[in-house]
């Protein structure tokens, strides 16, 4: 019996979204807070259901688990599915979107399109992961851009209208080169099945274009093609300078998403796409994307230093983290692989858990300037060990999540290039020193400022939204072994077949310039 | 189940006393942490005292798994870690005891608020995460103890929150840690890579085979077994403070003094020696790591001591002081004498513990006046602190009677770190390094006693006035730390530093009777020899033998004891050839003696200045101005960093972000892009808000269509 448990998770929201946009009218606190608690409701029941897809998931089934087939519009199928590498960024999904509907528990602005916003975005999210095939999965990808477009543009800061468009542009335009390469690959392989084309093998024999020879052919062009869509999403060095002007922008929930979860679609993408379809393409570019990795974190973890922003600063911290997740995938290693999958994973919990931290004084003060801030110690105690808490596990202390995949992926880079492990390496320090640096700034020293002197500490709900936060990261730094059962076969899978595609595609070369 | 209780206890203590003391009170809260600790070390000393036993792993749980990858949390107990559990339970109990009275009022923080538990469970969390590092059985294991003492230590360098100073120090301190933390990182990854496991054991099998193994790192081919040693070293490096990546333990002393006595001079910064003397089985496969390590610690020695020769800020004295004993600890360690670097860890741990409590008990009499200019003739009105200190500095100048084992602890273990430096170093530069560094040693210890205790009463008259002595709750921990300064180096003398058996035994290691050497050389010869019962092995080690002491031959014909371990089993491991525990009991007697006379040259110097002819001092920094303000200014370190490291990162910090990100990727990359953007930047400016949502829904309806088509398109084709 073909399960639909997929389906169900995935528009469980989307329901809701249409509930709210049908049934609620009015723009009263009564029907505010009616939007809010439907939100709420539908997350958390996303989440609760979702569980089951994590009980039921069998690590050890390296193929595709929950798998649902239909006929869809002009020809095309409905397919969604999961695997050991999909599983868990569903599970992220589904357990954060309820925090950031509870962290947007004071917005007064057109509550019930934020609302729904919010909850067409998880749907769309959520489809991502699950999609299982290239056109599902290009409408997912692309549709996400349109609710986060919505909510920097309309309940963003100052300089919205400039940041939304940028954010929008940037993936965009990466995303059409990805669209062309679909459409080649559809000519190629007679199938959008993401399964079939998986297993499909891509001409990777070197041509030359314009004078130009490229090395492992049209794999390589492909990868190119997704690569441009990835990396802006990602965001990699030097794609992405969109991405602090977006975070700076929006509203703190909309940051959330942002950093939790959008931004790891990028690292899934890789994982889903670009190592699996076009192994040969991928071998070719490695040494640029592994430099473009090492260069991210040392550059942007040094422009971060130079913040005086709050929300800039966590957001290059965001980059620099993503340097690692890059470079651990490329390192195609079980430890590299398995460092980025747990890298995004926990940088789900602690970037989002930071930019909640901003949020809380965001919403006192109203202001990120971290200049404007200092002593907060004084006054916020419960605060200041939350915000240190999350800043050291974005610093990558052991024992917390963050100290897993950063070690892991340096594991993994090892193996492959040590340059690129030293240069990765050194961001241990700059990461130490910009995050202490702002702790410094905005919760030590004497509480000298008169507008802090009657700031109030974190309330019930503002704990209870960091709590689960808290858990995971201390749980997964501790027994990190939750993600790695669940991972591990399928990331040794894919390791397998990219390496057994690589000596394929080197062993058919050797033929090919043997014949010539 | 007692390694448990040893490991937990103080885990258990801080998170009670750090979320629960509004429950069980301030008081409830420091005697729990306090008690805990207590039990933690009476267990310690149980388990040390039960004598040698075979490394124990108690499994926990498992930790990072990946592919190969395969690490656990657990608890490895060999006589390395049993020394590391009592130094760091005993001091810390102490600690914890010292603490409630000096703490108890503390003129930071208002009347009202509650600093005391966040103290008490500061410092039981950093003996938590000490007590990790010391029972790894696995490098991550270890690093989490490492990261986790690097926590504890910012945060109670810290501690004064308020006070810019403690903030500069304790990130300060996090981040050049980390730069130790970089080497150290990277060490396990290659012997991950090299050897396919980070387990203790399994490296340490491995270790021969590293020495014939090239690892390619950065431009060129290594020999793996160095550039490993060599990585680990520079997390050693890090932690205790060893030049380069030194600076950051002087400005520690921003944190309370308890924590100085615990964190910065018995515990935490001997985690580096540690590591060494843990890595002993891959550091024998690495001479010229280990070559480097003996550099490093003697160049150490010697800076922090001329350093320490003028400051005048009571705790920064003692600071360049434990810098400059833990050179001699990593001098001990290069040249292969792991069980004496172990040995003045230990004794150290004891009187540089003492010496910092009883500068602590100083300050909390004189109202937290922390320069010795303005001390002077304390004698009478702290005469349980004066006696105490005049102990600690007993202990830590080495005083003692030459050529026996009678002697206050630093006696026995600083003479045998530099004995064992002469007899691996030939005499060179390391020796006569740390023989200069005992000079200066007794110098600034009793510079420091005469300018505290003795001569006329300087400074603040009031504060002189009301100068008192501490509680006892102060003075008890004092007289513990006293006995060990007078005692521990005599008690544990044969075990760390005696015959080879002797320590062979302490330390769990195999050893064995070499049969035809007993004749030839002294009584205690030993001779290490990981294959000693192979005849052709046994050929080869006769000739290094003889070549390398045809001098120093002994008269009777005991049989003559060899460390026979293969690596990894027992605690330590000396390799083949290694003989410096052995040859360092016959060098010259003028070498055994030379400490002592510099120690006596040392103290009849600050006699000199201090006592005799007290103005001498000022006019030597008169005419020696330069020289002065070279040492005054530790060196420069600290103005040069500056320079070198910290403005230019800020610099181009700035300009990669104003020029990198905002002229070149902003303005370039996405030039087509920004043409655009004001385009649509004025078409919503002039919508209202509301019509975003219907370029939205166009949107998603184009894409759709577009996808559409070009499906429908392809698929006709």
């Amino acid at each position: 019996m073909e399960s639909h448990l997929l389906s169900f998770v995935t528009f469980i929201p989307l329901v809701a979204a249409a509930i709210l946009a049908i049934f609620l009218r009015g723009e009263d606190a009564a029907a505010q807070s009616v939007a809010k608690w439907v939100a709420l409701i539908a997350t958390s029941a996303t989440f609760l259901i979702s569980l089951f897809i994590l009980f039921d998931f069998d690590p050890n089934n390296t193929g595709f688990q929950f798998v649902e087939t239909h006929a869809w519009i002009f020809g095309l199928q409905y397919k969604m599915g999961v695997d050991g590498i999909s599983v868990l960024f569903v599970m992220l999904t589904t357990f954060m979107m309820p925090l950031t509907i509870a962290a947007s528990w004071h917005v007064e602005n057109r509550v019930k399109e934020y609302m729904i916003a919010f909850l067409m975005l998880e749907t769309l999210m959520l489809g991502v992961f699950m999609a299982l095939d290239l056109v599902l999965f290009y409408l997912f990808f692309e549709a996400g851009l349109i609710p986060m477009f919505l909510i920097i543009g309309i309940w963003g800061g100052k300089e919205r209208i400039y940041a939304s468009f940028k954010f929008f542009l940037y993936t965009f335009l990466g995303s059409v080169l990805m669209l062309i390469a679909m459409v080649a690959m559809y000519f190629d392989a007679q199938t959008t099945d993401i399964v079939k084309l998986m297993g499909h093998e891509f001409d990777s024999e070197s041509f030359s274009l314009l004078g130009i020879q490229i090395i492992g052919g049209m794999q390589t062009m492909m990868f190119v093609a997704f690569f441009a869509s990835f990396a802006v999403k990602m965001p990699m060095w030097p794609v992405h300078t969109w991405l602090p002007d977006a975070h700076v922008q929006a509203p703190t929930a909309g940051s959330v998403v942002l950093a939790a979860i959008l931004l790891k679609m990028g690292g899934y993408g890789f994982l889903r796409f670009s190592l699996p379809m076009f192994p040969v393409g991928a071998d070719v570019m490695t040494p640029l994307v592994l430099w473009m990795s090492a260069i991210a974190i040392v550059y942007t973890s040094l422009v971060a230093l130079a913040q005086a922003d709050m929300k800039k600063l966590i957001a290059y911290s965001s980059v620099a983290h993503m340097g690692y997740v890059t470079m651990g995938i490329f390192a195609a290693n079980q430890q590299g692989i398995d460092g980025a999958i747990f890298q995004m994973l926990s940088h789900g919990f602690i970037s989002g858990a930071l930019f909640l931290c901003v949020g809380v004084i965001y919403d006192r003060m109203h202001t990120r300037e971290i200049d404007a801030y200092g002593g907060l110690v004084n006054r916020m105690p419960a605060y200041a060990l939350i915000f240190l808490f999350f800043t050291m596990a974005n610093v990558g202390l052991p024992g917390t999540s963050g100290f897993i995949g950063e070690f892991l992926t340096l594991m993994g880079i090892f193996q492959v290039n040590t340059w690129v492990a030293l240069v990765a390496a050194s961001g241990v320090i700059l990461s130490a020193a910009y995050a202490l640096w702002l702790y410094r700034r905005v919760v030590m020293g004497d509480l000298i400022k008169e507008s802090l002197k009657s700031i109030t500490d974190m309330g019930k709900r503002e704990r209870s939204i960091f709590a689960p936060l808290v858990v995971m990261t201390l749980l997964l730094g501790v027994y990190p072994s939750l993600i790695t059962d669940i991972i591990g076969p399928s990331v040794e899978a894919l390791i397998t077949n990219y390496d057994t595609a690589l000596e394929a595609a080197g062993a058919a070369n050797q033929v090919a310039e043997a014949s010539h | 189940m007692i390694y448990k209780i040893i490991l937990f206890a103080p885990l258990i203590g801080a998170i009670i006393a750090g979320f629960g003391w509004r429950v069980i009170g301030d008081k409830g809260a420091q005697w729990l942490t306090t008690g805990l600790l207590m039990l933690a070390a009476l267990l310690s000393w149980v388990v040390f005292l039960q004598g040698a036993t075979e490394a124990e792993a108690v499994h926990i749980m498992t930790w990072v798994q990946s592919g190969t990858l395969d690490t656990s949390w657990s608890i490895r107990v060999d006589r390395l870690t049993t020394i590391m559990l009592i130094v760091i339970n005993t001091v810390s109990a102490l600690v914890h005891l010292y603490s409630m009275g000096y703490m108890a009022h503390d003129e930071n923080f208002g009347d009202n608020e509650s600093y005391r538990p966040r103290f008490f469970a500061y410092l039981s969390l950093f003996t938590f995460a000490m007590l990790m590092l010391v029972t790894a059985d696995n490098l991550l294991q270890m690093f989490f103890g490492w990261e986790g003492v690097g926590l504890a230590s910012y945060l109670l360098i810290g501690f004064y929150f308020r006070k810019p100073s403690a903030n500069a120090a304790a990130i300060k301190a996090f981040v050049v840690n980390r730069v130790g933390d970089f080497g150290f990182v990277l060490g396990i990854a290659g012997l991950y890579f090299m050897t396919d496991s980070i387990k203790l054991d399994e490296i340490f099998a491995m270790a021969p085979e590293l020495a014939n193994m090239t690892l390619t790192f950065l431009w060129a081919d290594w020999n793996a077994a160095n550039v490993l040693a060599f990585l680990l070293f520079v997390g050693a490096m890090g932690k205790s403070a060893q030049l380069f990546l030194h600076t950051w333990l002087p400005d520690a002393m921003e944190g309370p003094t308890p924590v100085s006595a615990l964190i910065h001079a018995a515990t935490m910064v001997t985690a580096g020696v540690f590591l060494v003397c843990r890595m002993s089985p891959l550091m024998e496969y690495a001479p010229e790591a280990t070559g480097f390590i003996t550099f490093i610690g003697a160049s150490t020695a010697f800076f922090a001591a001329t350093v320490g020769l003028v400051q005048n800020d009571i705790k920064r004295v003692i600071a360049y002081s434990t810098c400059s004993q833990l050179g001699y600890m990593f001098v001990a360690a290069g040249v292969g004498v792991y069980s004496v670097a172990m040995f003045h860890l230990f004794t150290h741990a004891f009187f540089k513990a003492m010496l910092f409590l009883g500068a602590g008990s100083v300050i909390h009499g004189m109202h937290h006046e922390q320069d010795m200019r303005n001390y002077g003739g304390l004698r009478k009105k702290l005469p349980y602190t004066f006696w105490a200190m005049m102990i600690g500095t007993l202990a830590i100048t080495g005083v003692g009677i030459p050529l026996t084992t009678i002697g206050f602890a630093g006696f026995l273990s600083k003479d045998a770190v530099i004995e064992s430096a002469y007899a691996g170093t030939n005499g060179g530069y390391a020796f006569w390094m740390l023989v200069i560094a005992a000079l200066f040693t007794s110098f600034y210890s009793w510079r420091l006693m005469f300018l505290t205790f003795y001569g006329e009463a300087r400074g603040d008259k009031h504060t002189h006035e009301h100068a008192h002595e501490s509680p006892t709750v102060m003075l008890v921990p004092l007289g513990v730390l006293a006995m060990g300064a007078v005692f521990a180096g005599m008690l544990w003398y044969n075990d760390f530093f005696g015959k080879t058996e002797k320590v062979a035994k302490f330390f769990d290691v195999p050893y064995h009777a070499e049969e035809h050497h007993g004749e030839e050389h002294g009584d205690d010869h030993a001779k290490a020899d990981d294959h000693g019962d192979d005849a052709g092995h046994d050929d080869h080690a006769e000739e290094t033998n003889v070549a390398d002491k045809a001098d120093d031959h002994g008269k009777d014909a005991k049989p003559h004891y060899v460390l026979a371990g293969e690596p990894g089993e027992g605690a330590i491991y000396a390799a083949m050839g290694n003989d410096v525990l052995n040859e360092a009991h016959y060098v010259p007697k003028w070498v055994k003696t030379s400490p002592f006379i510099a120690m006596l040259i040392g103290f009849v110097i600050a006699v000199w200045f201090y006592i005799w002819n007290p103005s001498l001092p000022g006019r030597l920094a008169e005419v020696q101005r330069p020289l002065y303000l070279f040492l005054l200014n530790k060196w420069y370190f600290d103005e040069i960093y500056d320079f070198l490291f910290v403005r230019p990162a800020k610099r181009i910090a700035h300009f990669l972000w104003k020029r990198g990100d905002g002229t070149v990727i902003d303005g370039t990359l996405n030039g087509v892009a920004m043409g655009i953007v004001p385009f649509f930047t004025r078409l919503a400016g002039r919508a209202q808000s509301g019509y975003i949502f219907t370029y939205a829904f166009a949107m998603v309806i184009g894409i759709a269509v577009f996808v559409t088509w070009m499906t429908l398109s392809g698929g006709a084709h």
